[in-house]
């Protein structure tokens, strides 16, 4: 992280880069640490603030480490309501804090939560937002009558993967964007970094919630018991309406499929052929010590779980190796893979677009591929 | 007809679909030499989700009674969606189509169909595909739902539990304008990471379907010589007193060029003003996002290592990335 600039100091005000932060058990979601390690690229190039938004009960906790990856702000809505994800809730607080702080872009996880949130929050008030963005950058924008400055570049692949787009929202603010998992890298933390929590109210229409403590900027230290609570003109109102959907039940269990982590990914396509041929692709991820990827047409044929799936809409993995058998190479695929240190791909079509991002090439049936890498390990790791 | 309108339909079922490029399946060059989208490479499909939500629709109104109302937005050929529609169970059928509805991004999208179901009047559940296969963005249900200000549940892989409204009496004048006994409620789980989470929302509920759902029916023998001839020309006809289960004119048939009654159904035609949009919401103009750019995806000329598919040169690939340390 590069030495704090001047406006660190400034208050929070408009034209901030936010990212809206998940918790999971607790703590900030990876998703949410990637996004604002890029939103504080986003907003050094701009020359403005970083901010991060976290909702939730024990929100306040999550501060020193969203500080620590890249926020001068950290804008913290604690609520009983606000215990789990809701739309309802969640909505009213993340829309109400745009329009009083006004910042120029808000960046979502592309989560079955932040896919739920930002097209709510985008249609109420009214802007932009764009899905799935694979890379988002800042550059200028013409059209016949006005030049744009410093506008977001959302960018994506588009049509089945047959385009890349770089979409803009020019008019409207803020502009919006939701990432995967994944596609930014995790920032390192700098515990060293200096920020400001502003804690913000939040009421149910009849006032019995339990509301941020301080209306207040206040270190990210242990905050300041205050006296003067915020004024209830200036809290976000949770109305009835926004309430009205119960959470029954939630089950998560912990992800069974570590494919971020994963020092060797071996990750099978439409060519392995069936939900039998993907044990083949097991017995090599499982010789070579790797976890198993898969391709979106795998996932979809039902041969292998969702869990596995490698791409824009999947996991994007860096391993050290990607063995990327019987996948043609799409380039929402590639989205989640070139990246790797180095990428194996076996295909019997010489054509096949993986073979583009390739740094080894193997132009065969993996069913006698894999097998013979099987063998040659194996051999290789006795002797 | 199986389902005739009942006076007091339990249930009435809004399903938003869209007619997609099947972009899985590009029969031949998807880009044209100028770098524009080749459409007659693709060809046009039932969204997946989209069916998947119109098969929950069916298996409610099975269970429950009532009406189930298919919107889609689109050109005149989208008519092909409705039509499938039909031939699976669907009682009526809109197309959304005017040039203002053009260009528009899943926020003006929105805003079109929403005004389309207020123009419904009292619907107790709006129902479409969690995405579209061309986008792949997952915004248009939650956006409809604000836009109708109605609680939304999205990425349903399955409904629980419906229970439907009871109206003081039956009326379609507007959405939520009905008076209730109750509301009626649906409890649905979604899918989310690693898990599920089970939700109850009070009714009317917008609610989008994944694929997990269910296996969509095919469409009915019965239902396609039925239908078959439906729209086969699309008429400026906004008369839609058909909908109201009440009016006479549920009974009204469509008539051939001959005189002779073709089918119960017809498809309703809605444009702009059809629906009250406001100017300036639809299409381009009611759309913040821009394309920027379109790049097409040219591949790099491929500097891979090739390697024989053979023992010996197998090995050796083995062996050259034990060395570099890539295999431990």
């Amino acid at each position: 992280m590069s030495a704090p600039a001047p406006h660190d100091r400034d208050a929070p005000g408009p034209n901030e880069v936010w990212v809206f932060v998940e918790l999971d058990g607790g703590r900030a979601a990876d998703v949410s640490l990637e996004l604002l390690g890029r939103a504080r690229e986003l907003a050094d190039r701009l020359g403005t603030r970083a901010g991060a938004v976290v909702t939730g009960t024990g929100a306040a906790d999550a501060a020193a480490a969203l500080i620590a990856c890249g926020a001068d702000t950290v804008y913290v809505a604690e609520h009983d309501e606000l215990a789990a994800y809701r739309t309802g809730p969640y909505a009213r607080v993340v829309s109400g804090l745009v329009r009083r702080y006004r910042p120029q872009i808000v960046l979502y996880g592309a989560t079955t939560t932040g896919r739920d949130l930002a097209p709510r929050v985008a249609s109420e008030l009214r802007t932009g937002l764009t899905a799935d963005c694979t890379d988002l950058r800042i550059g200028d924008h013409s059209t016949r009558e006005t030049a744009y400055r410093d506008l977001l570049y959302q960018i994506r692949p588009a049509f089945g993967g047959n385009i890349i787009a770089t979409i803009v929202c020019p008019e409207h603010r803020p502009q919006m964007a939701t990432v995967r998992e994944g596609v930014m890298r995790l920032p390192e933390p700098d515990d060293t970094r200096s920020g400001q929590v502003v804690s913000i109210d939040v009421e149910t229409e009849a006032g019995s919630g339990e509301g941020g403590k301080d209306g207040r900027a206040s270190d990210p230290a242990p905050a300041e018991p205050s006296a003067a609570r915020e004024a209830t003109a200036t809290a976000i109102l949770l109305r009835p309406e926004d309430l009205e959907v119960a959470l029954l039940d939630r089950h998560k269990e912990e992800k069974k499929v570590d494919l971020k982590g994963a020092r060797i990914v071996v990750a099978g396509g439409v060519g392995v052929g069936s939900r039998e041929g993907f044990a083949l692709i097991e017995q090599l991820a499982e010789a070579l010590g790797g976890v198993v990827g898969a391709s979106r047409a795998a996932v979809d044929a039902g041969w292998v779980d969702r869990d596995h799936q490698i791409g824009q809409t999947g996991t994007t993995v860096r391993p050290k190796l990607y063995i990327a058998a019987g996948i043609s190479g799409s380039v929402q695929h590639r989205a989640g893979m070139d990246e790797s240190a180095r990428i194996l791909a076996i295909n019997t079509d010489p054509l096949a677009p993986v073979f583009s991002v390739a740094h080894y090439g193997v132009v065969g049936d993996l069913h006698e591929v894999i097998p013979r890498m099987i063998a040659a390990y194996k051999v290789k790791g006795a002797g | 007809m199986k389902h005739a309108p009942s006076t007091h339909a339990q249930l009435r079922i809004a399903v938003l679909v869209k007619q997609v490029p099947d972009t899985a399946n590009v029969t031949g060059k998807a880009m044209k030499d100028d770098g524009t989208v080749n459409r007659a490479a693709l060809p046009a499909i039932f969204n997946p989700e989209d069916l998947n939500a119109l098969e929950e629709a069916l298996r409610l109104r099975d269970r429950h009674g009532g009406r189930i109302i298919v919107i889609t937005m689109g050109p005149p050929a989208a008519v092909q969606v409705l039509r499938e529609s039909l031939y699976r169970g669907a009682e009526e059928v809109v197309l959304l189509t005017d040039r203002r509805f053009a260009g528009a991004d899943t926020l003006a999208t929105s805003y079109a169909l929403a005004c389309a179901v207020r123009r419904l009047g009292d619907v107790d559940l709006v129902l479409c595909g969690r995405q579209a296969i061309d986008g792949d963005t997952a915004q248009v249900g939650p956006q409809t739902a604000e836009k109708l200000g109605l609680p939304q549940i999205t990425c349903v892989s399955r409904i629980d539990e419906v229970v439907p409204p009871r109206r003081l009496a039956a009326t379609s004048s507007g959405l939520g304008t009905a008076a209730y006994e109750h509301r009626g409620s649906v409890t649905a789980t979604r899918s989310i990471e690693g898990g599920y989470e089970t939700l109850r929302a009070p009714l009317p509920a917008v609610l989008t379907i994944t694929g997990e759902a269910n296996d969509p029916r095919p469409p009915s023998a019965k239902l396609v010589l039925t239908y078959k001839d439906v729209a086969a020309e699309a008429w400026p006809d906004y008369d839609d007193s058909y909908l109201d289960p009440q009016s006479d004119a549920a009974e009204v048939c469509l008539i051939d060029h001959d005189g002779r009654p073709v089918c119960r159904a017809r498809v309703v035609l809605w444009d702009a003003a059809a629906i009250g949009t406001e100017e300036g919401l639809t299409g381009l103009r009611g759309s913040p996002t821009r394309v920027k750019e379109i790049e097409s995806v040219v591949l790099a000329q491929p500097d891979a290592r090739m390697v024989e598919p053979t023992d010996e040169g197998i090995t050796e690939l083995v062996h050259k990335l034990i060395a570099e340390h890539i295999l431990g």
